[in-house]
């Protein structure tokens, strides 16, 4: 079963005045399906469209052209905005500018209480939610007590409290420090595992991406590279011309390739390095 | 420190009075308001006294905090009790030089406003002391819900309240970083005349607009992606229930009432 | 002469308070005058409270700081020429912008110095030029510009003040690889023009790895240690105890060297990661 899908979608915007109109493409035919229980990471610099594109699958932004479907709910139709959102939730770079209450657990019942659930109900699930991401010692916080890291999991909480079928993440771990960063990582491979929750994960750092099961790369406004982190990793040179890093140990062994030393391209964990290394150098 | 502005004066104690149905609490400090200024008698203003005490005693936080907040105001009080002193000319005269009068009526009225002011301040900090300003905020709106049905927004001001006291120590946080960064650039922020003063404001207001806007922006996103709709519809996780305490607390309340206007009307 | 030295550095938040908490214990250092540091340290560690010292943002509650031999508390009314002497851009350097143009921006710092129009305009174009930043960018509104951008103009408001000393705090916060990766050439290339000495705090190892020369490790308020890249890297267990990171391409080597494979140095770029696969590849054949 798909829960995003998109049909040709493009997306541009128009700037200037009526003499001197600029069109500006940010997305370009950009077919994707996204299965249930995926974990994928759409990956590409500054400016590639990747941040439009997830503002797509949350109906924020509509296409000029093509269609989202999210659990096969187009995003066009404003009546069922609210259903759309449920399915897919949202969490944004900055965590203090989504962070609405001053205490963690009226936080994470902000959408619940605009959706009306009743307390009991509630009160079950913000629990829930707290507990699925580690926060549940902490319900009783102010949000400024709390590290970057704790805040982002708050918000990832006042998410799964909706009970979502997919998160969206736009670039969740941008303003962290390297710890806050594990933290985020470790929370949404653990809900993607042990819930089964699908993770769209934005992101320009190679090592998040590393850890999902399909990458998808964009630039300009275009797929480029749509496949399993190892396939995408080898691609050095075509990684470095868009601006892009590749873990260490890929960059490694291309370079070592450069100078006739053939060892498989398609190793980037650490453990397969250090393998392939060994096998190579232990004479 | 500017960060405990987000506190408020919020005391977090346990105590019978921070337990209270905050409703009850806000519609009883109206209540113990009309008493104190009802009473014009000695023996009312003891009555007031013995509630305020009993109150301040029952929140468990130490007096000293209490009279922390009467300090900042004494000497507008002296001010203004001198000022009764001298302008009010009725009665009996105590002393008499040159303009000088001092009569027994100025020395009552200059006590009477004085006791109940410091009454009113050490009521309004049980309050504050013992309510958060989140908690207060909803019980207002909740208060004020019967206002939604003439169109009054109650539930968009209260919301305004409460994002501003939750953003409140984050831009404390960043005005104090921008005011470094611009430091570090040379920015003299307090010398020169008014002018100058206010000029060098710029480099750092700018700036905490801008990034003001940018929040409620993306705050505003956020909160549409968490359904957010208005009040219309909406259920709560904090729960406000009443109890036992509660009413005991309000016909203890109402009951001092009753004895002060009693004891007024005697008297008179 | 050194460019920067601290004795017994040591301040405390909120003294005398129930909130009281030592941000930076006892800090001895001494930096040499046209050094490339890398600072690294936990958030909370006091790096940033060791960084504010240096150009006389905080007090410290005891011990001294020397700015070319000179103590910068000494006379209090000197501490804002201090700070043109210690350059600070501060994370996130581009929520700081606020002027009409570009070019008024940069030149904020300048005319804090008091300088003349000619030599704040001279000093404009050479530091935008320096950051690459073109020249008909300056006319526009700083708020028209690219994240990128941005940031650039702001690291330009700070070094066109030409301080001998320049400390960035994260200057690379929230950019792509491509951005990063210039910003932090730019940073290099200053270096090298200038011959100052350059201060970057970080998260990136691979970063500091790859651009400094020596490694400024503070953990829990106190000074980890100085030393070269290198020899830092030789430490590498204990840094990772503190819960920082080491180069991916570290940990490999310091694994392969636990399987016994015959490696001296430290590994801490690819590059040199490369060619002591070389080498030893050759050594095996001859």
């Amino acid at each position: 079963m798909s829960i995003i899908r998109t049909e040709n979608l493009c997306f541009s915007y128009k700037s200037g005045d009526d003499e001197n109109q600029i069109i500006t493409e940010v997305l370009k035919n950009i077919n994707l399906d996204i299965k249930k229980g995926e974990f994928v990471s759409i990956l590409g610099h500054n400016g590639s469209g990747k941040s439009t594109l997830a503002k797509h699958f949350n109906a924020i932004l509509l296409p000029s052209s093509g269609k989202v479907y999210i659990d096969g709910i187009d995003t066009s139709d404003e009546s069922r905005l609210f259903d759309i959102r449920k399915r897919a939730g949202m969490v944004f770079q900055n965590p203090d500018n989504q962070i609405v209450a001053s205490i963690v657990e009226e936080d994470v019942a902000f959408a619940l209480e605009n959706m009306g659930v009743p307390y009991e109900e509630m009160r079950k699930r913000v629990d829930d939610a707290l507990k699925s991401v580690g926060m549940y010692e902490y319900r009783f916080h102010s949000p400024n007590q709390l590290s970057g890291g704790q805040k982002q999991r708050v918000a990832i909480a006042g998410i799964i409290a909706m009970r979502p079928e997919c998160i969206i993440l736009d670039e969740p771990t941008a303003m962290l420090d390297p710890h806050g960063r594990r933290e985020v990582m470790k929370t949404i491979k653990n809900l993607n595992k042990e819930y089964g929750i699908t993770i769209v994960l934005i992101t320009h750092y190679m090592n998040e991406a590393v850890e999902s099961d399909r990458v998808i790369v964009i630039d300009r406004g275009e797929i480029i590279l749509d496949d399993i982190p190892e396939n995408v990793f080898s691609q050095a040179e075509k990684m470095k011309n868009i601006g892009l890093d590749i873990p260490q140990t890929s960059e490694l062994i291309y370079l070592l390739g450069k100078e006739g030393i053939k060892l498989d391209s398609h190793i980037i964990t650490e453990e397969k390095c250090v393998e392939a290394l060994y096998e190579l150098l232990k004479g | 420190m500017l960060k405990d502005i987000t506190l408020g004066q919020y005391f977090p104690v346990d105590s019978i009075i921070h337990r209270l149905d905050p409703r009850y609490k806000i519609v009883m400090i109206m209540i113990y308001m009309i008493m104190i200024f009802s009473g014009d008698s000695v023996i009312c203003l003891a009555i007031g006294f013995v509630y305020t005490a009993l109150a301040v005693a029952l929140t468990k936080i130490s007096l000293k905090v209490y009279f922390k907040s009467i300090k900042p105001v004494f000497p507008f009080l002296l001010f203004t009790a001198l000022l009764n002193i001298l302008f009010i000319r009725d009665g009996d005269i105590y002393f008499h030089w040159k303009f000088i009068k001092i009569t027994s009526e100025g020395v009552n009225t200059s006590i009477f406003m004085m006791v109940r002011i410091i009454l009113l301040l050490a009521g309004t900090s049980v309050l504050t002391y013992s309510t958060s300003p989140i908690v207060l905020t909803d019980a207002v709106e909740r208060l004020l819900s019967p206002l939604k049905k003439i169109k009054f927004p109650v539930h968009e001001l209260a919301m305004m309240m409460s994002i501003a006291l939750r953003f409140i120590p984050v831009l404390i946080e960043e005005t104090n970083k921008i005011i470094s960064a611009q430091k570090a650039r040379g920015a003299e922020l307090d010398s020169g005349n008014i002018i100058a003063k206010a000029k060098s404001l710029i480099p750092i207001l700018v700036p905490l607009l801008i990034s003001s806007f940018r929040r409620a922006e993306e705050l505003a996103t956020a909160m549409e992606c968490r359904c957010y709709n208005g009040g219309e519809g909406r259920t709560r996780l904090r729960q406000m229930k009443s109890g036992k305490a509660d009413y005991i607390a309000l016909s203890v309340t109402v009951f001092f009432l009753i004895l002060t206007m009693t004891v007024n009307i005697k008297l008179k | 002469m050194s460019a920067l030295k601290t004795e017994n550095l040591t301040y405390i938040y909120s003294q005398g308070t129930p909130f009281e908490k030592t941000a930076i214990d006892n800090i001895n250092l001494e930096i040499e005058k046209g050094e490339l540091v890398g600072i690294i340290g936990h958030t909370g560690s006091g790096k940033s409270t060791l960084i504010q010292h240096f150009n006389g943002l905080l007090k410290p509650t005891s011990g001294k700081i020397f700015v070319n031999g000179q103590d910068i508390w000494e006379n209090k009314e000197n501490i804002r020429q201090v700070r043109f002497k210690v350059g600070l851009v501060f994370q996130y350097p581009e929520y700081q912008l606020f002027e009409e143009t570009v070019y008024k921006d940069i030149a904020f710092g300048v005319k804090n110095m008091g300088l003349d129009e000619k030599a704040i305009k001279e000093r404009v174009h050479d530091t935008a030029k320096m950051l690459e930043i073109p020249e008909k960018l300056l006319k526009r509104s700083p708020f028209e510009l690219s994240g990128g951008q941005k940031r650039r103009v702001a690291i330009a408001g700070v070094m066109a003040m030409n301080p001998e000393i320049l400390i960035l705090d994260e200057p690379t916060a929230g950019l792509d690889p491509h951005g990063r990766d210039r910003i932090l050439d730019i940073i290099k290339n200053y270096h090298k023009i200038t011959g100052s000495t350059v201060m970057i705090v970080s998260h990136s190892m691979e970063d500091i790895a790859k651009y400094a020369k020596k490694i400024l490790v503070i953990n829990k308020s106190e000074l980890f240690c100085y030393d070269t890249v290198e020899n830092v890297f030789r430490r590498s267990a204990e840094i990772e105890k503190m819960g920082l990171d080491v180069p991916q391409i570290t940990r490999v080597f310091n694994k392969l060297k636990q399987l016994g494979i015959p490696l001296n140095d430290e590994i801490y770029t690819v590059e040199y990661a490369k060619n002591t696969v070389l080498k030893l590849l050759e050594e095996r054949r001859i």
